[in-house]
């Protein structure tokens, strides 16, 4: 076997803004900067707070760092990982679409990457010139798509709509014809990044076994990136896992995402709850702890969407007697943003308690977590329905939402632009 | 295994095969300006409409304002007829400077998710602004028969205009795209721009009217230069061409084109971080 893809060193920073991502700059900001950049140059003495300077607007951030791999022809690599790992980063270097800041890779072979389905589709223009436009700007000769476009327009099973605009297709058809075009590419090293995401699941089988007899019948070496882990393990026989910008694993498939199952989301609270100093409260009971339970009542650190899961808070029970009879326990998620997108309360259940004891528990079922995949902060509250807030800990523990399969089509939903997952069905109005 | 290429990416390395690359895929470049010119042609009777609608109220503007009211000279030609035979390249010029300096964010999502040598994009945006360019030929045909006025020999130089008038378009439509991907509100200053070009340039009236120890001066803008160069074409050899300003003018044109693809080639690299 000889090297199809040699990673060395490889890295990329971004500056970002602070305060937001990466944002581009504007003429009237870096010439007021450039002016008062002059004047504090001129006045040097006078003004040298002159304005906040542009190195502390920005800093700069590691999508990728030092990553070091090598890929044997032939061979089908799942990368996981989760948000912001820098999966993305990486398909895009190994594209040629971002250029890395330091380090080296070397690709032999003709590449052929797929970051995104239907790329440069028009909706005005018809099926047909859609396969053309979209097939050249995948990289395909004139000629090599005279040759397959019968083959895709099978494969895509849009043969009577050839001469419809593609604004009036439905998105399974949509993706199909866009799938397609993709699938009759003849590279030798195929880069795909989560674009089964999208389309029916028989579709996504079939999509599924093409890339797999690319790679196991004509040799081809495939880079998958997916959040659907089924579909990797499927697919793939050796993944890498990234974390935080650097190669935390390569190997075989299943023990990738094991190691990225098991750290990734980890319910991972820096200290024991009762020893948290950062919360308010009465104090007259404490949260001494939180366990998630899954649906065999075995306890995970990470959450799947589409599941039931079972919240367990223990508290220490300090100076509540039985005539607190009104006692209230919620848990809020929040996002990376810092904006809460999950609020679940025994009060909105009507449900009140009494403490008993000194330790005890109190716990609360959801059912269908209905949370996109991406990681989470968790704030735990015990109060009381008049009022009295016994115990409140905001941040004390994040955990990840990872895969799950909320809409049954193993969609994972669109991280990046939503938080929660709503089932929804679609129907066509003439 | 058959020959294989290899492909090496590095920091900082400049591509080699750069220009090969833009000729191994001239077929991207096709398809994507026919993609454009069937966009905007499919709605197409507003479309063409429009085309032939703006420049005829800009002449019959100019027309009545520096022809009658000004009562300019007008080179022994119909009054119409010189100022569209100015319009001409300077809507070639306008357009195709505001359709590539807007083309990288339009097509923003491609250079995302694509690779493909960036330079593609205005390239196509200039090709496609040629399209309105030929309806207005059209129309000035028809309008030269209505005032029965006809070119002579000068008329087989017009190609090199034409061109030149195209080189300003990418130079100053390489600038404009890079500068908008990294200053968005870069993009706020071309139609003003553009604005202010069409009476800053020769297009109301001739050239000539401008006093000749600023002919020179005047020169300096690249367009001074493509407009008398269609007139002379157009108009029968007049009003002469006056040489050293027609230099300079070549010369400027020459020079913005050669930076501005010196800046998008060293700016390239980024778009898709930054856009």
């Amino acid at each position: 076997m000889s090297i199809a893809i040699k990673v060395e060193h490889l890295g990329k920073k971004y500056s970002i803004a602070r305060g937001g991502r990466k944002s581009y700059s504007t003429l009237r900001e870096s010439l007021s900067h450039q002016g008062s950049r002059i004047a504090n140059r001129l006045f040097g003495a006078f003004s040298d707070r002159g304005g906040p300077s542009r190195e502390s607007a920005t800093k700069d951030f590691w999508a990728l760092h030092d990553l070091q791999f090598e890929v044997q022809h032939g061979q089908r690599i799942g990368i996981v990982g989760r948000n912001g790992a820098g999966k993305s980063t990486l398909l895009k270097i190994l594209s040629r679409i971002t250029e890395p800041t330091t380090g080296r890779v070397e690709l032999h072979g003709r590449v052929s990457s797929l970051l995104e389905v239907g790329t440069g589709f028009h909706p005005e223009l018809t099926g047909r010139e859609n396969i053309s436009l979209n097939a050249t700007i995948l990289g395909m000769s004139r000629k090599e798509i005279r040759r397959h476009f019968d083959q895709i327009v099978a494969f895509a099973e849009v043969e009577e709509f050839l001469e419809t605009p593609v604004k009036r297709y439905s998105s399974g058809m949509y993706v199909r014809l866009a799938f397609a075009v993709a699938a009759h590419l003849d590279p030798d090293i195929l880069i795909v990044d989560e674009v089964l995401a999208v389309g029916d699941k028989q579709f996504q089988d079939k999509c599924l076994g093409r890339m797999e007899s690319m790679s196991k019948h004509e040799g081809r070496t495939v880079l998958f990136v997916s959040h659907d882990l089924d579909a990797i393990q499927r697919l793939c026989r050796d993944a890498i896992y990234l974390d935080h910008g650097k190669l935390a694993y390569q190997g075989d498939v299943a023990s990738a995402i094991e190691r990225y199952m098991s750290s990734a989301g980890a319910l991972s609270a820096d200290q024991g709850l009762a020893e948290v100093q950062d919360r308010w409260g009465s104090g007259r009971a404490r949260i001494s702890g939180l366990d998630i339970l899954n649906s065999d009542a075995q306890p995970v650190t990470t959450l799947q969407s589409g599941q039931d899961f079972e919240f367990r808070i223990s508290y220490t029970n300090h100076a509540c007697d039985a005539t607190v009879n009104d006692i209230v326990v919620s848990i809020a998620l929040a996002n990376t943003r810092r904006v809460t997108v999950m609020l679940v309360s025994s009060d909105f259940a009507g449900q009140y308690f009494t403490l008993q004891g000194d330790t005890g528990s109190i716990s609360g079922s959801i059912r269908d977590l209905n949370l996109a995949p991406g990681d989470y902060s968790i704030t735990l509250f015990l109060g009381r329905a008049s009022g009295e807030t016994l115990d409140c800990m905001n941040d004390v523990a994040r955990i990840s939402v990872i895969g799950g399969d909320f809409f049954g089509s193993s969609h994972p939903g669109l991280p990046e632009q939503c938080s929660t997952l709503t089932r929804s069905n679609w129907t066509e109005n003439s | 295994m058959l020959e294989k290429q290899t492909l090496i990416i590095e920091a900082g390395r400049t591509e080699r095969h750069y220009w090969a690359d833009l000729w191994r895929y001239r077929e991207l470049f096709l398809f994507l300006a026919w993609r454009d010119i069937l966009v905007r042609y499919k709605q197409a009777a507003l479309g063409i409409a429009w085309a032939v609608l703006r420049p005829a109220i800009t002449i019959a503007i100019f027309t009545v304002v520096f022809g009658y009211l000004a009562r300019l000279p007008s080179a022994n030609a119909p009054y119409p007829v010189l100022v569209f035979a100015a319009l001409l390249p300077w809507q070639l010029f306008a357009s195709g400077l505001s359709d590539a300096g807007n083309s990288l964010v339009s097509n923003a999502n491609m250079i995302s998710k694509v690779y493909f040598p960036r330079l593609m994009v205005p390239l196509g945006a200039v090709t496609v602004s040629l399209v309105d360019f030929a309806i207005s030929c059209a129309l000035l045909a028809v309008v030269m028969v209505w005032y029965s006025f006809y070119p002579d020999w000068h008329i087989v130089f017009l190609p090199l205009f034409i061109l030149l008038a195209l080189a300003a378009a990418l130079g100053a439509g390489l600038w404009s795209a890079a500068l908008v991907v990294k200053y968005r509100d870069f993009r706020f200053i071309i139609p003003f721009a553009v604005q202010v070009g069409l009476y800053l340039s020769p297009v109301g009236f001739s050239s000539s009217v401008v006093p000749e120890q600023w002919r020179l001066i005047y020169s300096l803008n690249p367009m001074v230069g493509v407009i008398d160069g269609f007139r002379w074409c157009l108009l029968g050899g007049q009003p002469p061409i006056y040489w050293p300003g027609f230099a300079l003018s070549v010369g400027l044109v020459i020079v913005v084109l050669l930076s501005g693809l010196a800046y998008f080639r060293a700016t390239e690299k980024t778009f898709s971080d930054v856009i």
